[in-house]
Formats: C-alpha cells, sequence, structure tokens
C-alpha cells in the first residue's frame, strides 16, 4: 500500500524509479475518493493539476534529471495559504471564492522540492479555533473517531495527514494549531521557532505568534518538510536572516541521540490535564530517562497567565489584520449594502462566523482608547515573563515536556456553546506561541476510548534541529505513530 | 459673557492684542503637512511612483492590501525622511517603529494605515523663515514621522464610486509644528520655505498642485479683553492646493472666527474643533465637520514590520548628505556676493539655479550681472522649457563669460540677454556667438565722435533742449544718446557713447 509509506520512503522509492508519482497521486485520490465524504478533511482538490504535476515529475526522473527534496510526494496545504491556483478560502465565506494572485512563500518551497499539491485542508475560520468546527465551509471529522473533533485551527490536515489522504502536510500554528489536532488525530505536528519560516502568503490571525510547520506521521517526515519550507525570505520582514540563524540540515543528524539529554519538566502544570494523558505523558518521560535523561523539575511561574495574555493579544491583532476583508476590494460583498458604510457592516456580518466576530470585538476592544494600557500593554508585560520563564527553562534544561493538551479529542459540538472550554484545549500550546520558540507533537499513547494522546516537547529559539532529534529518540523506541486509524 | 460681547460692540478699539496688528486679536496657527517622497518605489512594495497613470496600473498585492501580503520598509525613504528632520533640526532619536492606525475608508485598502505613533523617528526641531518686513522667525518643529499615503476614492465616473490605488503606499512624510505663526503671510513664508528645503534636498517634488504637498492649517484666535485672553475654538482647514489658497483661508478663518466670537462668544473647549474646506471658487472656507469626531484609531505597534535601529553610523552618512539649505544660502548671497535680498531669495527658489550661480561666481563672474542675467533670462528659459536652468544648454562657464563681456564692455547688456538665450537654446561659445551676431560693441572713441556729432548736426532741438536746460533736457539727452547708439547699428559702448555726447554737449552751453 502506498498510501502507508511515510513520505520520506515514498520520495526515495519515487526519486529511485520504483514507483512514479502518478500511482502515488493515484493511489492518495482513491484514498481521498474513499473516505472524504466521512472524514471532510479538504476544502478544494485538485486532482487533474496534481495528476499532470505528477507525471511531468516521473518525466523529469525518467530523463534523468535532478529532482527535489519531496520528488512526486503528495501532499495538502492548509487553506489560509495562498496559492496561485485555486480559491484561498481561510474557511471563511467571506473568502469563499478568492483567488490570490500568488503563492505564499511555503508554496514556491513546495513546488520547488517537487512536491505534488493535492488539495486546501479545511480549519477554524481564519484559523481561529480549536475543533475546526469554527470553520465557515464544512465539518472535519477525526479519522481516530468519526464522533469527535479532529481539533484545530489545522484540523484538516492532521485528518488527512492521519486518515492516509495524503502523504504530509502543512498547518499553521498561533496558539497550538498545528500541535493540539496533530495531538488528536495521533500525527506529528511542528510548530517552529517564530521567524523561521517565511509568513509570506499565510493569510495573518495573530501576526506575531503565526507560524507555518509541517504535520506529518513521522519525525522524520517533519524533518524533511521543515527543510523544504525554513529559511530567510525578503518579503516577510520578520523571517530571520540565515547570517543570524542558519538552517541546518534537519534530516543528517535525525538519528543521533542527544547525549545527557536533561528534560525540563513543571510538576504544576501536567497535574491539570486528564489522567490517562497525565500517565501517557510519565511513561513518555520514562522512555527517555531509560535511554540516560535526566529529569528537571522547573517552575513557570508565569505560564498561567499565557491564555489571558494571548485572548488579548492574537485578538488585538486578528482585529486589525481583518479589517481589510470589507467587500470593498475582493472577497464577499453584500447584496444588500446601500451605501459604503454598510457595505463594510453587511458584508462582514454576513461573511464572518461568530467566532471570528467575537474575537475581533475583543480585540478592537483591547485596542480602544482609554483601555489599550489595562489589556494590549499589560497582555504585552506578561508576554514578556512568559518569554522569560521559557529563556529561564532553557539555562537549565535542553528541553520541555508538557502534554499538547489537557484532553483527547472531544466530541463534536461539545464545546461549541462555551467559548471559554474550547480556549483551554489550548492551555499548554498557547505560552510557546507567546514565547516564539519552537514545540513539537508526538504520539505518545491512547486513552482508554483508543483516542491518541499526544507529548509536547519544547525548545529554545532555532534549536529544531536538536528538538526534532529528541522527538526521534523516543519514536524510535515506541510503535504509537504506526497505529493507523481503523477506517 | 453677554455683558463681554456688549463690551466688544460698543468699544472694539479696546481689544488690541498686540502692537504690530491693529486687529483686536492675534492669530494663532499650527501646521500639519503632508509631503510626499520621491523615491523610486513604495514606502512597503516594490511598485514605482507615478502620478498620472491610468487608475490601479501601479499596484501590487501588498500595497492592495490582499490576504497574507506583508509590507517591507523602503530604506530611502526613512533616509529621505530623516535628511529633511535634519534640515529641519530635529532631534533623530536612535530608536523607531511602525504602528498602524485603524480606521475604514474605501481608499485604505488594508483598513489600517501604517504610520508611527509615539516614537516618531524625530522630533523637537525648528524652521527659521523669512518675514515680509525682513529678519526671520524660528518656528518650532513638533515632529516629523514617515507614513504611507491612501489611494483616492473617485465620484466622477458615473452613479458609483471608484478607488484609484495608485497613491496608495506612496511614502508620506507628516510633519507637525507648533502653532507658532501669527498671521498669514507667516503661514505663506512656513510654506515656500519648506517646499524650497525639499526640493534642495532632493527628497520631494514639492508640487502643491500634484498633491505633493498638502498643508492643513489650525486655526484659532487669541482675543484680549482686560487682562483676559478670550481663545476662540479651532479650525482645521483641508483642501488648500496653492500658497495662495492657504494664506486666504487664514485670513478669511481669521475674519470669520473673529465675527462668530463676537456673535456667539464661543471659546475653546476639548472636542469643539471643527473642520472646514476651503472653496477655491468662492475663496472662502466651508463647514465639514461640526465637532471633531471622537476617532480612536486604536494605534498598536504594527507586527509585520521590526523597529529601526537609527545608529550613529548610518545617521552620519545621511548628515554627509545633506547640502547647504536654502535659506542659509539667500544669506551668504545676500552678505557675501552684495545681492540684495531678494534677488537672493530668487536665485535660491530652486538648488539648480543656486549652485548654477554658485558656479558661475566661482569662475570669476560678478554676481550682480551674473544674477540678472540668470534671473531675467535663464528662468524664463527654463520655466518655458519645464526643466531646471542646468538642464539648459548654457553652462557657468558661459555665464561667467557673458557677465565678463559685459564687464569689458565687449557687449551690452542687452546683447548679453541676447546671447544667453541663443546659447542656451543652440550651445556655443559666448564670444564666436557674439561676433557671429555682431553685438561686439565699438569703443573706438574715434568713430563715435563722428557719429555723435553726426546726430547733434541732425536733432537741433534736441540739442537746443539740452544745452538751454529746458524741463525736457533729461529727456532729450536720453534721446540723443538713443540716436547715436542707433547710428552704430546697436554697436557703440554706451558708456563711451555717453562720455563723449556730454563732453560736446557741455561745451556748447
Amino acid at each position: 500500500m502506498m498510501d502507508s509509506l511515510t513520505a520520506r520512503e515514498l520520495r526515495d522509492r519515487i526519486a529511485g524509479g520504483e514507483v512514479t508519482s502518478a500511482e502515488a497521486t493515484e493511489a492518495y485520490f482513491r484514498r481521498i475518493d474513499k473516505l472524504e465524504p466521512t472524514i471532510g478533511a479538504y476544502l478544494s482538490l485538485f486532482r487533474e493539476a496534481a495528476l499532470e504535476r505528477a507525471g511531468q515529475i516521473d518525466r523529469k526522473i525518467a530523463r534523468g534529471e535532478p529532482v527535489g527534496a519531496l520528488a512526486g510526494v503528495p501532499v495538502a496545504i492548509k487553506d489560509n495559504l495562498c496559492t496561485a491556483f485555486g480559491a484561498t478560502t481561510c474557511g471563511s465565506k467571506i473568502l469563499e471564492h478568492f483567488q490570490a494572485p500568488y503563492h505564499a512563500h511555503v508554496v514556491e518551497k513546495l513546488l520547488a522540492a517537487d512536491a505534488v499539491i493535492l488539495g486546501k485542508t479545511n480549519l477554524d475560520e481564519f484559523a481561529m479555533g480549536s475543533s475546526t468546527e469554527n470553520s465557515g465551509l464544512q465539518q472535519t471529522r477525526n479519522p481516530r473517531d468519526v464522533g469527535r473533533v479532529p481539533g484545530g485551527s489545522s484540523g484538516g490536515s492532521a485528518a488527512a495527514t492521519a486518515a492516509r489522504m495524503c502523504a504530509a502536510a502543512l498547518g499553521s500554528d498561533t496558539g497550538g494549531s498545528i500541535r493540539q489536532p496533530a495531538g488528536f488525530c495521533g500525527v506529528v505536528g511542528l510548530k517552529p521557532t517564530y521567524g523561521r519560516v517565511s509568513r509570506y502568503g499565510l493569510v495573518a490571525y495573530g501576526s506575531s505568534l503565526d507560524q507555518i510547520g509541517p504535520v506529518t506521521r513521522t519525525v522524520e517526515d517533519t524533518a524533511l518538510l521543515l527543510q523544504v519550507i525554513a529559511g530567510a525570505d525578503e518579503r516577510d520582514s520578520t523571517s530571520v536572516p540565515e547570517k543570524m540563524a542558519p538552517v541546518p540540515d534537519y534530516t543528517a543528524s535525525l538519528d543521533r541521540p542527544v547525549e545527557g539529554l536533561r528534560i525540563g519538566v513543571v510538576p504544576h502544570l501536567n497535574a491539570g490535564a486528564d489522567a490517562a494523558v497525565q500517565q501517557a505523558v510519565d511513561a513518555a518521560l520514562a522512555v527517555y530517562t531509560a535511554q540516560g535523561a535526566r529529569l528537571v523539575e522547573l517552575e513557570m511561574p508565569h505560564f498561567d497567565y499565557a491564555i489571558s495574555a494571548y485572548y488579548v493579544i492574537a485578538t488585538a491583532e486578528a482585529s486589525s489584520n481583518l479589517a481589510r476583508y470589507d467587500g470593498v476590494h475582493y472577497g464577499y460583498r453584500s447584496p444588500e449594502a446601500q451605501d459604503y458604510v454598510e457595505v463594510y457592516s453587511k458584508s462582514r456580518d454576513e461573511g464572518f462566523g461568530a467566532e471570528v466576530k467575537r474575537r475581533i470585538m475583543l480585540g478592537t476592544y483591547a485596542l480602544s482608547s482609554g483601555y489599550y494600557d489595562a489589556y494590549y500593554l499589560k497582555a504585552l508585560k506578561v508576554r514578556n515573563l512568559i518569554r522569560g520563564d521559557f529563556t529561564r527553562a532553557f539555562e537549565q534544561a535542553d528541553c520541555l515536556m508538557l502534554p499538547v493538551s489537557p484532553t483527547t479529542a472531544f466530541r463534536m459540538g461539545e464545546k461549541t456553546d462555551d467559548p471559554l472550554q474550547m480556549y483551554l484545549a489550548d492551555v499548554y500550546t498557547i505560552g510557546v506561541n507567546l514565547a516564539g520558540v519552537p514545540g513539537i507533537s508526538i504520539p505518545c499513547g491512547f486513552d482508554e476510548t483508543n483516542l491518541p494522546i499526544g507529548l509536547q516537547i519544547v525548545s529554545a529559539p532555532f534549536t529544531e534541529e536538536t528538538l526534532l532529534r529528541i522527538a526521534r529518540m523516543y519514536e524510535k523506541q515506541t510503535d504509537w505513530h504506526r497505529k493507523e486509524p481503523t477506517l | 459673557m453677554k455683558g463681554l460681547l456688549n463690551d466688544i460692540c460698543a468699544n472694539p478699539g479696546k481689544f488690541v492684542a498686540n502692537k504690530m496688528s491693529t486687529k483686536p486679536y492675534k492669530i494663532i496657527v499650527g501646521l500639519e503637512i503632508h509631503v510626499h517622497l520621491a523615491t523610486r518605489t513604495k514606502m512597503f512594495c516594490g511598485c514605482e511612483l507615478a502620478y498620472g497613470e491610468a487608475a490601479n496600473t501601479r499596484t501590487c498585492p501588498v500595497c492592495l492590501g490582499m490576504p497574507g501580503t506583508l509590507p517591507v520598509m523602503n530604506k530611502t525613504a526613512v533616509e529621505y525622511a530623516i535628511l529633511t528632520a535634519l534640515a529641519l533640526n530635529c532631534e533623530i532619536p536612535s530608536f523607531t517603529k511602525w504602528d498602524r492606525k485603524s480606521y475604514y475608508y474605501p481608499d485604505l485598502p488594508k483598513n489600517y494605515q501604517i504610520s508611527q505613533y509615539d516614537l516618531p523617528l524625530s522630533r523637537a526641531g525648528s524652521i527659521e523663515i523669512p518675514l515680509e518686513e525682513g529678519g526671520t522667525k524660528r518656528i518650532r518643529i513638533t515632529r516629523a514621522h514617515l507614513e504611507e499615503d491612501a489611494g483616492k476614492n473617485v465620484h466622477t465616473l458615473g452613479p458609483f464610486s471608484a478607488v484609484d490605488l495608485n497613491r496608495a503606499g506612496t511614502p508620506l512624510l507628516e510633519i507637525v509644528t507648533e502653532p507658532d505663526m501669527n498671521s498669514p503671510g507667516e503661514v505663506r513664508a512656513l510654506a515656500q520655505e519648506l517646499q524650497r528645503i525639499v526640493r534642495f534636498l532632493g527628497v520631494s517634488e514639492g508640487d502643491m498642485q500634484k498633491g505633493h504637498m498638502r498643508f492643513e492649517p489650525n486655526v484659532n484666535l487669541h482675543i484680549e479683553h482686560g487682562g483676559q485672553v478670550f481663545k476662540t475654538p479651532i479650525t482645521e482647514v483641508k483642501n488648500l492646493n496653492s500658497f495662495r489658497a492657504l494664506e486666504r483661508s487664514i485670513a478669511y478663518e481669521a475674519a470669520r472666527q473673529y465675527e462668530e466670537f463676537l456673535e456667539t462668544g464661543q471659546t475653546l473647549q476639548m472636542g469643539n474643533k471643527k473642520t472646514f474646506g476651503w472653496d477655491d471658487v468662492h475663496e472662502m472656507t466651508v463647514l465639514q465637520r461640526e465637532k471633531e469626531e471622537a476617532h480612536d484609531y486604536r494605534y498598536f505597534p504594527d507586527p509585520d514590520l521590526v523597529p529601526v535601529e537609527v545608529g550613529p553610523e548610518w545617521l552620519e552618512e545621511i548628515r554627509g548628505r545633506m547640502c547647504e539649505l536654502p535659506l542659509a544660502m539667500q544669506n551668504r548671497l545676500v552678505s557675501a556676493c552684495g545681492l540684495s535680498e531678494y534677488d537672493a531669495g530668487v536665485l535660491t527658489g530652486e538648488r539648480a539655479t543656486a549652485e548654477f550661480f554658485d558656479a558661475a561666481v566661482k569662475l570669476g563672474a560678478d554676481p550682480k550681472r551674473a544674477c540678472n542675467l540668470l534671473t531675467q533670462v535663464g528662468l524664463k528659459l527654463a520655466n518655458e522649457a519645464g526643466t531646471p536652468v542646468d538642464q539648459l544648454k548654457i553652462t557657468p562657464d558661459h555665464l561667467a563669460k557673458l557677465a565678463g563681456m559685459i564687464e569689458a564692455g565687449t557687449i551690452s547688456a542687452t546683447a548679453a540677454n541676447t546671447l544667453f538665450e541663443r546659447i542656451a537654446k543652440n550651445g556655443g561659445d559666448p564670444e564666436a556667438s557674439a561676433k557671429e551676431m555682431n553685438l561686439i560693441q565699438s569703443s573706438d572713441s574715434g568713430e563715435i565722435e563722428a557719429l555723435v556729432d553726426a546726430v547733434i548736426a541732425e536733432q537741433a532741438q534736441a540739442v537746443q533742449d539740452v544745452v538751454q536746460e529746458t524741463k525736457k533736457a533729461k529727456k532729450a539727452r536720453g534721446f540723443l544718446m538713443g540716436q547715436v547708439i542707433q547710428k552704430s547699428g546697436g554697436q557703440a559702448n554706451p558708456k563711451i557713447v555717453a562720455q563723449i555726447l556730454s563732453q560736446k554737449l557741455d561745451a556748447m552751453k
């Protein structure tokens, strides 16, 4: 079964001429045809274009021409990444028919690496949510249990990867939007250091927090994709120049364990998670200590304030970032509007969903004159304190290990009426975005109902190479990542 | 208040505010100035700046504010802004940043403008402006910061509005002055001085008609009465497309506000600022917004851009591009070259003119003669050709030679003007051209004496008027001069003609 291969294995076989990209792409589309009606991971599919592109890559290989790191590998991308083909909807009615005239930087990188893009995946509207239920266009189900959410906001990418409806995928992570759905669906997801991957062409939610990252079935595949998308881009002033942080070879050193690994643990944090999650994380720690790692108990005194700070900063930025969707220049315009003020108010009222409106209002309020100091400025100060917590932590430990989410995947509709409960799903991931550090989610077990549990590993800025090696140390000792969903 | 009004109406003469003015109030004006910087590309994207192109042809995904696009700072714009701020004697902090200013308007694609809020790139400067009555006045500059311009809404295409985003993203330097101007003339002087500065620096074309410079005055009056000062509500005037409109609007506003004060007694309070638009046809201000809306722009630092550190090295590099500023140069031309304030002012109107003049003087030209040629002929030709003076075919070397030829009596001043024009249009050497055009003057006294004798013989009436010193004597002398010159075919040196003519006529007395 070609769709059982990892991206790396598939790439090697395609490049080696054992299988063709066209065969692999067709196999994935057969899988999609079978499962998509149940899972609903994709908002758009590019069947013809993908097969044509696969054929081109196959011909290149047949001619003996050099091919890229993702030669012929069928991948999926989250639908908040701009593509010059098809629509870029952000899961929103307001951009349902929006066609970008340009590719996101990461899309250019994927294409340059000879990847085949199968389609674009569902997400919470404008990446705001933790279950993908906030998509204005479609529902996505968790392949591990179709009665449950896939997590979010990169729920489509995680579900498609877990259900083997793509070899690997890209997501975006503002407060946990890659790691949490990866945990819920039992796959690997990495949020790189802020500035490691160019945000050009990623439709902004919280600009100071957003990062693009891989969602894959193995740590090795994550390394492979990160290699392709990482690096400076002059179109994104916040992407870090090569000379300040060169991009290492993430795959070369992957199998080398980290000697004398010091793992930071924060006992009071783990205590907030469900028993099954705590047990799985503890068991994972034991896998590391068995390999000679040492546990270092750490205090992260400001971690508990992360959610509060996040929902001020992210929404403040979002209120400004989403101001441009006004029905004037592109996107949805209300047919009811009588004058230009109504073009704004009605188009936005009809085009945005409830959660997006809630966050725009929250952010607008936080930035309002008279409230700015009490909310936005205070949140920035808290953010600095949280950053300090992480800096001190990485003076004492090589990484931090904690759960991805306090629970496993919840039922569809379970939290849709209680936004605060929904926000708490990201309690362990949000601080990582505020600090700008890299974090990875890897499968570390299942609960009593057979739902996957994720282990989160966090490391210092621009130490993805080490982070991946640490994750790989665990993956080599365990089989969780091989457990396919039964569909 | 009613008592006061009655008092004012009964004794308007009591309300004399300052000695300079006979009006019973003092005008207070501060300016908000927007200057388009003449960079090649826009503030945050690679689109080339252009005026008058077809709508929406100078745009890209970034300046259209499309989803996922990000701004990238134009370093040249920052350098132009800092250079201007240095010319305005501003402090340049070592750290500045970008902020988003939020408001909804169709010509603003992102519905926020990238601007600078609490940490502008410059602050606390000043500008010297020349006063009509002579001397200068120092006007304080509050701050100057950079931002991106918006596009334009177009309402003339039909029963709908359209948006042209060619201008969106143009680098805009906003300069804010303190309310230090006290007359329409001072406001005009500041505007013109600033225009001269930005043109000298080469950072802006500074054309008001093209919208390169926009001036928005904030005007109110201080009315003194019985040791108490009453301040009228501030009005902001928009839509000023010329220096004349700017000056007139201040005068109009002052009169209007005084009248309004007499009628209503309303004084300055929080929130009673009004916005007026200038009606150029009727030469009056028209109320646009009754109350200053409680704008909440929700400023916050733009997370898409990194703060700018202006280190000492970079600052020195920018400072190195500073040229002599127009007012300093004007003063130098007066003190070192002996020119009048007026002439020096005309020469320093454009940097090209001033430098052309300077170069000619350095090559030995008499300043006054060079100035006359340059201002009377050179600027006229440059203006006709729509180019700066240094784009004409004439060089400072030519100018110096022409001035020298006048000085030596080789050609007349009139002939020099003719030669200037010819060389400016066709090029060529001054001396060769003078010969070719037969413009070399004769200074041969024998030849001239013969001509003088002939004229004296022919013009008995005029000679008589001079000799008998009638009322017409002066006129007659000039007439005889003219006749001699005419007889010489314009080639006789007027100095020598005058000398010989005087000798002969005096001898007849």
